[in-house]
């Protein structure tokens, strides 16, 4: 992250002057905190050694480095959502896939899957989607044979190998369209899950739907980890519940597209729900009751919402659910949260509300940063201003000048 | 709205259906029944138009009558008396949104395998069939689409296919029927497709095309073959009613019809195409069998030959944002639709492909607006609203009727809350030739699907 490039975009917005990156100040801000500090205008954010030292209007103290924002909209980096990067460079590549597992040699659940184990930093798609003002994810396993896809956690998008944080996570299917990995009905998605549960209890030998290593981490789930369910329908999100309330674990519900009906319980119950703001087809007969404003019923019945966008490659995307939430009635301060702060709270990461010690990792946007035609102009992932290149802007670069030249091969190689 | 016997049609008494049968059925079969009924003359007041032809009018009107535009401008247009005056208080009007590329119907919601009937997958050719008789017209896709201010829109097959099926071109009007929604009197489209999907497909199955080479060979092959037929039926045509005697008439073959109808200049190729070489591969072969590509659909790459594709006069039907989900999307750039609209003569087109996209098609123009003004190009709202509109309706060839605000086209009209260009922005109002089919704010203008009726949604609101 050292080789940090001022390109043009941010050359037509943004004053920086580079030195080293020990410190860093950003001058003249409008900075949505998303914290008790709430949004100040015209402010300073003064970070040292990666760490935010000070927040405030005329902050005092020269920096090795300074960024005037002119003004411009600082939010805490963003979150993609539950994605696959790092797991997968072309979807339709096969060996490039390693988020999900569906021809395990033994026919029982797989708890013991763990997608971080496969994770790259190196994909194409970190770079591309942090440049794009996202700072972490979740990373999912997806799919996989009968209930349990498997294991992974929150990813922060510093480019590290093992850049994973919070709580184990663990993802599990119950809706309609996966009961035909379970034989036909979702109804055996509870029955190996309950089963799974009551192998907790049982003698190594007599295990019938764990391995010896997915109990133990099954074990460690159930007290310290978070099961993250898929689940749409009104009546699945009522087993969830049932499920949770059983066996006393911390859960997430995704998709969650008729949540809406069962605002108060959820509430009540404290389960946050990760939501598509652009979801409102009866896509199946698990979504007819599909809404546009779901993330607002949620949000105002006292539900923590967060939002995910179905997307890996175009996680980007993300924002204009968001946006569209706000559209049909969220709140924008809860949809903003949402998409900053609040998924690792939910998932047990660090703090990123923008506050004295907390890592620095914030984006600079060209306008609302929940607005379509806004964009990042500059992020900052642990106090450095990471490089805003990625293989698309080079492409963008090689085919932008109208001359070839020698031919676009010579172009921005 | 040339066809003769419509109207007789659409009344169903039994002499105008014999008529129908017999004059008309061998040319036009399966035709339009769609008759829009009629409203009252609307003026549009205290505007921002854009017009679609690339101008942005402030304080203006707009006047249409009998289905028709009459006025646009800032002067007051003689009124007829009953005339309905809506102030727009200074919100943003365009033409109806248009959409070259949806599934809507052919892959219905819900997204059950008894719906999945857009892909005729059993052949790599098979131009002889029609993406319209697979339209499931209570799709609750369109009216979700009516409330993002779509009015008309190319309903395709899939891409398992070299010669998938005709596309058809609908109005986005709720009906029993597709004929009821059947766009009078649009060229049909033809599906093509290149690159992945023909030969995973059908290299799966071990009958070929397994490689791309053997796409355009079997391309060739079909060419070929339709060149025969053209040319045995034109000739046939030709002939007195003396020599017809003597030989025998040419026999009938559904997909070579189709491929004629290419050739003839009547039907519009529809070429979904990722790779910027395979699309210049296929404008060669237009010219090995003298016809013209249309339109390339999804075209990623299609920012790398922008000015070939002007030259060629090739719209480009291209998303905002989506890449990577397959090796030929992998070099997708959000900057690839103003790029391709940058050369003098481009026809930039932004399409869905998507039953979510085509909800909020002006909000992918406005992502892709921004990002080419990002990279240094100057795309006003006036300019990138073509994309959705005008440019649109030249890849259906339907540009002479609609997709613009101009005097004479068909009344297709959106009223939306703010900035079309904006996440938050709305569209409020709907007209499609001059009746308005959607109105935010007005229940009894809210088309609601017979699929929806009675469930979850519809009960609980």
């Amino acid at each position: 992250m050292k080789n940090f490039t001022p390109v043009i975009a941010l050359a037509l917005f943004l004053q920086c002057v580079s030195v080293s990156a020990d410190s860093l100040r950003i001058n003249n801000a409008t900075i949505m905190t998303m914290g008790s500090m709430g949004t100040l205008r015209e402010a300073d954010v003064f970070i040292e050694n990666g760490e935010i030292t000070a927040i405030g209007a005329d902050l005092p103290g020269a920096a090795d480095q300074v960024i005037d924002a002119d003004g411009a909209i600082i939010t805490p980096a963003m979150f993609a959502g539950a994605t696959t990067t790092g797991l997968v460079e072309v979807s339709a590549v096969s060996e490039s896939v390693d988020s999900s597992v569906s021809e395990t040699p033994l026919g029982k659940l797989h708890v013991e899957f763990d997608v971080r184990r496969a994770y790259s930093p190196h994909s194409s798609l970190l770079g591309i989607t942090r440049s794009e003002g996202f700072g972490y994810s979740l990373l999912a396993a997806t799919g996989g044979q009968f209930s349990i896809a498997g294991v992974g956690s929150l990813v922060d998008f510093d480019g590290g190998f093992d850049s994973f944080s919070g709580s184990d996570t663990v993802f599990i299917d119950v809706d309609g369209y996966s009961s035909r990995k379970v034989g036909g009905s979702r109804a055996a998605h509870w029955m190996l899950l309950e089963g799974a549960m009551a192998d907790l209890q049982r003698r190594a030998s007599e295990q019938e739907y764990l391995t010896q290593a997915g109990r133990n981490i099954l074990k460690r789930l159930k007290a310290d980890g978070i099961f993250v369910f898929s689940a749409n329908r009104a009546a699945d999100i009522k087993q969830v519940l049932k499920f949770v309330g059983d066996h006393n674990i911390k859960a997430v519900i995704v998709g969650a597209r008729e949540a809406w009906m069962l605002a108060e319980e959820l509430a009540d119950s404290d389960i946050p729900v990760m939501v598509n703001g652009l979801d409102n087809l009866p896509a199946d007969f698990d979504s007819l009751g599909a809404r546009l404003d779901n993330a607002a019923l949620l949000s105002e019945a006292g539900v923590t919402v967060m939002f995910t966008s179905d997307e890996t490659h175009n996680a980007r995307k993300i924002r204009q659910g968001a946006g569209t939430a706000v559209a049909y009635g969220m709140d924008y301060d809860l949809a903003l949260q949402a998409m900053t702060t609040t998924a690792a709270e939910v998932f047990e990461g660090r703090s990123r509300v923008l506050a004295e010690g907390n890592s620095a990792d914030l984006v600079v946007w060209s306008g609302d940063p929940l607005e379509v035609t806004s964009y990042a102009i500059q992020v900052i992932i642990e106090g450095e201003p990471i490089s805003m290149v990625s293989r698309q802007t080079k492409l963008l670069e090689r085919y932008l000048p109208e001359d070839a030249g020698m031919g676009r091969a010579y172009i921005n190689r | 709205m040339t066809h003769p016997n419509r109207v007789e049609v659409f009344t169903g008494t039994l002499l105008a259906t014999s008529l129908a049968t017999s004059l008309c059925l061998a040319d036009t079969p399966f035709p339009s029944t769609y008759q829009p009924p009629s409203h009252t003359p609307t003026l549009i007041t205290n505007a921002t138009i854009l017009t679609g032809t690339g101008q942005k009018l402030e304080a203006a009107n707009l006047y249409f009558v009998d289905g028709k535009i009459v006025a646009v401008g800032q002067d007051q247009p003689n009124l007829s008396e009953e005339t309905r005056i809506i102030d727009a208080n200074g919100g943003w009007v365009t033409p109806g949104i248009i959409d070259v590329h949806s599934h809507l119907g052919v892959y219905p919601s819900p997204g059950v395998d008894a719906h999945s009937d857009g892909n005729e997958a059993t052949a790599p050719v098979t131009a002889e069939v029609w993406a319209e008789h697979s339209v499931w017209p209570q799709d609750p896709g369109f009216g979700r689409a009516l409330a993002g201010g779509i009015t008309t829109m190319q309903i395709l097959p899939g891409s398992a296919n070299l010669f998938g099926s005709r596309g058809v071109t609908l109005k986005n009007v709720a009906s029993i029927t597709y004929q009821g929604m059947k766009f009078p009197d649009a060229p049909y489209g033809l599906k093509m497709a290149c690159g992945e999907n023909p030969k995973r497909v059908y290299g799966r199955k071990g009958s070929g095309p397994s490689t791309r080479m053997g796409n355009i060979a079997g391309y060739r092959a079909a060419w070929i073959k339709a060149t025969d037929y053209r040319d045995e039926h034109a000739n046939y045509a030709a002939l007195s009613d003396v020599e017809k005697k003597e030989v025998s008439k040419p026999k009938r073959d559904l997909e070579l019809e189709t491929l004629a109808g290419v050739l003839d200049g009547e039907i519009i190729i529809h070429m979904h195409c990722y790779r910027a070489d395979e699309m210049m591969t296929i404008l060669d072969l237009a010219k090995e069998f003298n016809y013209r590509v249309g339109t390339f659909h999804h075209g990623v790459e299609a920012y790398k030959i922008s000015a070939e594709l002007a030259e060629n006069g090739v719209c480009g039907a291209l998303w905002a944002d989506w890449w990577g989900f397959k090796m030929e999307a992998y070099d997708g750039i959000q900057e690839n639709i103003a790029l391709v609209d940058r050369p003098e003569g481009s026809c930039s087109v932004v399409h869905s492909d998507s039953d979510e996209g085509i909800q909020r098609l002006n909000q992918e123009a406005a992502k892709a607006m921004s990002r080419g003004n990002k990279a240094g190009m100057d795309i006003p709202p006036e300019r990138a609203i073509k994309w959705i509109t005008s440019n649109a309706a030249k890849s259906l060839g339907i540009n002479d009727q609609t997709g613009s605000l101009t005097v004479g086209y068909m009344a297709d009209v959106v009223i939306w809350s703010g900035n079309p260009f904006s996440v938050y922005t709305k569209a409020n109002q709907v007209f499609i030739d001059g009746v308005e089919r959607y109105n935010r704010n007005d229940p009894t203008k809210q088309p609601v699907s017979d699929f929806e009726l009675g469930q979850l949604l519809e009960v609980s609101q």
